[in-house]
């Protein structure tokens, strides 16, 4: 077979993701796609669910990936890679593969192929890109948007402090398929999202990592500060670093101090709404209180938090888009002013 | 040489003597005995393959694309509901011109919820991009299967075979089935262009604008148009080495000399034939057309089969709520555009498993009036039992 | 001469009524007809009513049409009688051949009637009350429309994935049903 020696891309020379491509300035997201497929690199095949990672990526015949890459439909990601890994087996090949897909494609559309997936084995990595809506379609709501966010399907108004429901645990779902690796990530700590890749592509069988990837423009931040609000919302206790094997808790990173939440709120513009309101001051009560009660879920802190853990579980389990609380009713809020 | 078999039983052989690298599917029924038996040559070690639970048709039909992009061979199978949701995926399919071939065990959609033999699920996504054959036995459901790997790999196309649930997925009839060499001289080992490999990377499945879209579909439509010659011309190589045909796209019976003429799709036309028999014994000149390839549809070759005939009978197991009758309205279209101004009536029958009996095909060769003005189309009557046999009270 | 025969085949699921039609459309194509054999079609439930159905024919069958008027009625499962309407469509002078320890066989206006324990006979070969090779035999008997060695075929190369024990069980049971009508017959004589 003739080989072309432009054929053979060098890891160290050519990046997965090629520069060029039509990603928003600060793009987490961009940031954590170029991380992930620069330490798998291009011996692998790439599938991605629909969303903004393939749109800036592909956009009209045109390609940023130096690796074969495939995009099927939006919902179908896993169930694409479980045939393309069937196809690899069938023909004694181990390349790997990996599946690339934002929340939408992972928490709500992409789910029940995802589940397939993991609960029949595939040895695929599925790499979910978590910037918590719909940024792709003009920043909707997804089941991934954490409680009290703005965004086009949960607006603030008079009945409305952004998204009521909660933020799904994600992570707690794929893990409960006691799969041989799952575990979270952000950008803001490269180190360990590389040992974390690194780890995944050791093991056989299904993995997965969800990765935090802020998106200035539907977050509402300083194009600048995608890595800081990712570090941010790891050092609050929102968003844990955590990693599960065969559904054990096998690893955390613990924190030093905990920061208060206003400190990942404030410069997010999807978060304004709660500042300067009485109802506004509940919810980043209530938000304070789910930072608390993952930190003393997962055991992050030394130190007590501000919530004891029998009130924040309290907040977390029943107070404002807790699962036994109801939507606050026109009468409520009138009485609450 | 020719053994009795189960419908299912001996379209699974079929697949496996085309050698699929991956299958896989979501049962539904009266898919289900074609994939159980498929699993079970994979757990004997009959069929090397990767048998794949999904766990949904829209998840099953996303595997075979995966695999065929991957350089696999796969084979999948649904019905009805299943079909329909794998829709989306289908397109998909079609338009990343990947060779799948998959079985529709043809059933009725709901609701009402109903298990039984139409062809509403397959003509729902008629437009989907797939070359669909309509096969009328289990004979034929077994050779197209075969033909249809060939024709796929080589058009760029996937290929949808339509056969019949139940009225066929279901019955024993006798069917010859092929050695693994004949298969093996028939069809080659795939091949696939655009496979994903890191030796030389490619993207599929990228985005398009306005400017570039719709060269993307005059390329689909353009291959649907080459297939026609693709598909005659396998099905008289097939002829050759297996020493049966199926008549390519369309199948004509005792056409010759006959004033009118039925036209269907499916299992239901060896009835018909035994009708047409029946009806030449008694003098009259009637003949049948059998529409084996709807998609890419011959429209071509509809107007010479049935240039200078006087009736034609359109009977179809479906319905376009709205409209009438599908393959009618095409025809029309198809005999119109060639200048041929025959009527063409519409029959709509055999819904939700209704039978289609000869007594009722006969009554459907009779000429009818619409029953109201305006209509495009009439349902068929149903059966009626002959009274000096009905003994229906319990003991 | 162009010979053309339908059967029905009545049962309850678990009884093998599907298998019943389907061996007995076996038996015949090894015999040399052309046959089919199909289920009522719907969902399988056990216990519930089951109907099935056979072609026989010397020229190739081109139908798909479910069988209204057959030549003859196999039940498997006398109970049914009472609920189901069994012998619809059967034609005049039609073979009926049913399960039963009670009903003795006779031939009335209508119909033909034989009648045999298959159950019993079944239970003794096979362990379980399976009455469905027993009645096969009965059936080939007394219509001779299928040889006894082709249905021995059909068992053996049927049930061949179940194992010897299974076969020889069923072709005994079906050798015993078939006996029961011949040996009935020379008594007769």
């Amino acid at each position: 077979m003739k080989t072309n020696a432009m054929d053979k891309r060098d890891a160290f020379r050519h990046n997965v993701l090629t520069s060029g491509h039509r990603a928003c300035s600060g793009c987490g997201e961009a940031m954590a796609a170029r991380m992930v497929s620069d330490l798998i690199g291009p011996d692998a095949i790439y599938i991605n669910a629909t969303g903004c990672l393939q749109v800036f990526t592909t956009h009209n015949q045109q390609s940023a990936w130096q690796a074969p890459w495939i995009h099927s439909v939006f919902a179908n990601a896993a169930a694409v890679a479980s045939g393309v890994e069937a196809a690899l087996r069938a023909k004694g090949k181990g390349t790997p593969v990996v599946v690339q897909a934002g929340d939408g494609g992972t928490f709500d559309i992409g789910l029940q192929c995802l589940s397939g997936m993991i609960e029949r084995g595939h040895d695929v990595l599925f790499v979910c890109y978590d910037n918590e809506a719909y940024m792709n379609t003009g920043v909707q709501r997804s089941s991934s948007t954490p409680h009290a966010v703005r965004t086009t399907t949960s607006p603030p108004g008079r009945l409305s402090q952004g998204k009521h429901h909660l933020k799904k645990d994600v992570i707690s779902i794929i893990a409960a398929h006691h799969m041989p690796y799952a575990a979270t990530a952000t950008i803001a700590y490269f180190p360990d999202l590389k040992a974390k890749v690194e780890k995944a592509m050791r093991i056989k069988g299904p993995r997965f990592l969800q990765i935090l990837s802020p998106c200035p423009l539907g977050w509402a931040h300083d194009s600048a500060l995608s890595v800081t609000v990712s570090r941010l919302a790891v050092e609050t206790g929102l968003f844990p670093l955590v990693e599960l094997e065969h559904g054990e808790l096998t690893g955390v990173m613990r924190l030093a101090e905990q920061k208060p939440v206003e400190e990942y709120l404030r410069p997010q513009g999807r978060f304004k709404h709660l500042f300067g309101s009485k109802t506004g001051a509940v919810e980043l009560r209530h938000l304070q209180a789910l930072a608390d009660a993952r930190i003393r879920h997962y055991d992050l802190l030394d130190a007590d938090t501000q919530w004891d853990t029998e009130r924040a579980m309290q907040s977390a389990r029943h107070g404002r888009g807790g699962y036994a609380s109801s939507m606050p009713t026109s009468e409520a809020v009138k009485n609450d002013a | 040489m020719k053994k009795l078999l189960e419908g299912s039983q001996a379209v699974a052989e079929a697949v496996r003597l085309c050698r699929p690298q991956v299958v896989a599917a979501y049962p539904i029924t009266p898919q289900t005995h074609i994939i159980e038996r498929l699993a079970q040559q994979v757990a004997n070690g009959e069929l090397e393959a990767e048998f794949i639970n999904a766990e949904s048709e829209f998840g099953a039909a996303s595997i075979v694309l995966g695999a065929v992009a991957a350089g696999a061979r796969a084979f999948t199978a649904t019905a009805s509901q299943g079909l329909l949701l794998m829709t989306e995926v289908l397109y998909n399919i079609a338009g990343l011109r990947l060779p799948v071939v998959m079985v529709c065990a043809n059933r009725a959609v709901g609701a009402p919820i109903n298990i039984f033999s139409d062809h509403q699920d397959s003509m729902a996504v008629r437009d989907a991009g797939w070359i669909q054959l309509y096969v009328e036995s289990n004979q034929e459901a077994v050779d197209t299967l075969i033909q249809a790997y060939r024709i796929a790999e080589v058009c760029g196309l996937p290929v949808m075979v339509c056969m019949d649930g139940f009225l066929l997925t279901h019955t024993f009839e006798p069917v010859d089935l092929p050695t693994q060499v004949m298969v093996d001289n028939f069809l080659p080992p795939f091949h696939f262009s655009r496979t994903l490999a890191p030796s030389r990377p490619m993207t599929l499945g990228g985005g398009s604008e306005p400017e570039n879209y719709q060269e993307f579909r005059m390329a689909q439509f353009e291959a649907m148009e080459n297939a026609r010659a693709v598909i005659e011309a396998f099905d008289a190589e097939f002829d050759d080495q297996f020493g049966r045909a199926h008549g390519g796209l369309l199948q004509a019976y005792r056409l010759h000399g006959a004033q009118t003429v039925l036209l269907g799709m499916g299992s239901l036309m060896g009835a018909v034939r035994d009708v047409v028999d029946k009806l030449r014994d008694q003098g009259q000149a009637v003949g049948a057309l059998r529409l084996r390839c709807f998609r890419p549809f011959p429209a071509q070759a509809l107007t010479q089969y049935l240039s200078g005939v006087q009736r034609i009978v359109v009977l179809e197991k479906a319905i376009s709520i709205g409209a009438g009758g599908i393959v009618a309205a095409e025809l029309r279209a198809a005999l119109h555009q060639a200048g041929n101004m025959t009527p063409v009536e519409s029959v709509i029958g055999g819904l939700g498993g209704r039978d289609l009996t000869p007594e009722v095909i006969e009554t459907v060769f009779q000429e009818t009036p619409l029953n109201e003005k305006g209509a495009t189309f009439r349902f068929a009557p149903n059966h009626v039992m002959p009274d000096e046999t009905d003994r229906g009270d319990c003991l | 001469m162009l010979i053309f025969r339908e059967i029905r085949f009545h049962g309850r699921g678990g009884q093998g009524t599907v298998s019943a039609a389907a061996l007995m459309a076996l038996a015949a194509f090894e015999d040399g007809f052309e046959s089919q054999a199909f289920p009522k079609f719907g969902s399988e439930r056990r216990g519930a009513p089951v109907e099935a159905y056979v072609r026989i024919s010397s020229t190739i069958i081109r139908a798909h049409n479910q069988v209204y008027t057959p030549d003859a009625v196999v039940i498997q499962d006398a109970g049914l009688l009472r609920s189901e309407p069994l012998l619809r469509g059967l034609k005049r002078g039609g073979l009926i051949v049913l399960n039963s320890e009670q009903n003795p066989s006779r031939e009335d206006d209508n119909f033909r009637w034989i009648c045999l324990p298959a159950s019993q006979i079944g239970e003794r070969h096979l362990g379980r009350p399976l009455p469905n090779t027993v009645l096969l035999g009965a059936l080939a008997a007394s219509t001779e429309w299928v040889s006894l060695g082709a249905l021995e075929e059909a068992v053996t190369n049927h049930l061949a994935s179940k194992g010897e024990t299974l076969v020889n069980a069923n072709i005994a049971a079906l050798r015993e049903g078939y006996g029961f009508i011949t040996h009935a017959e020379e008594v007769m004589v």
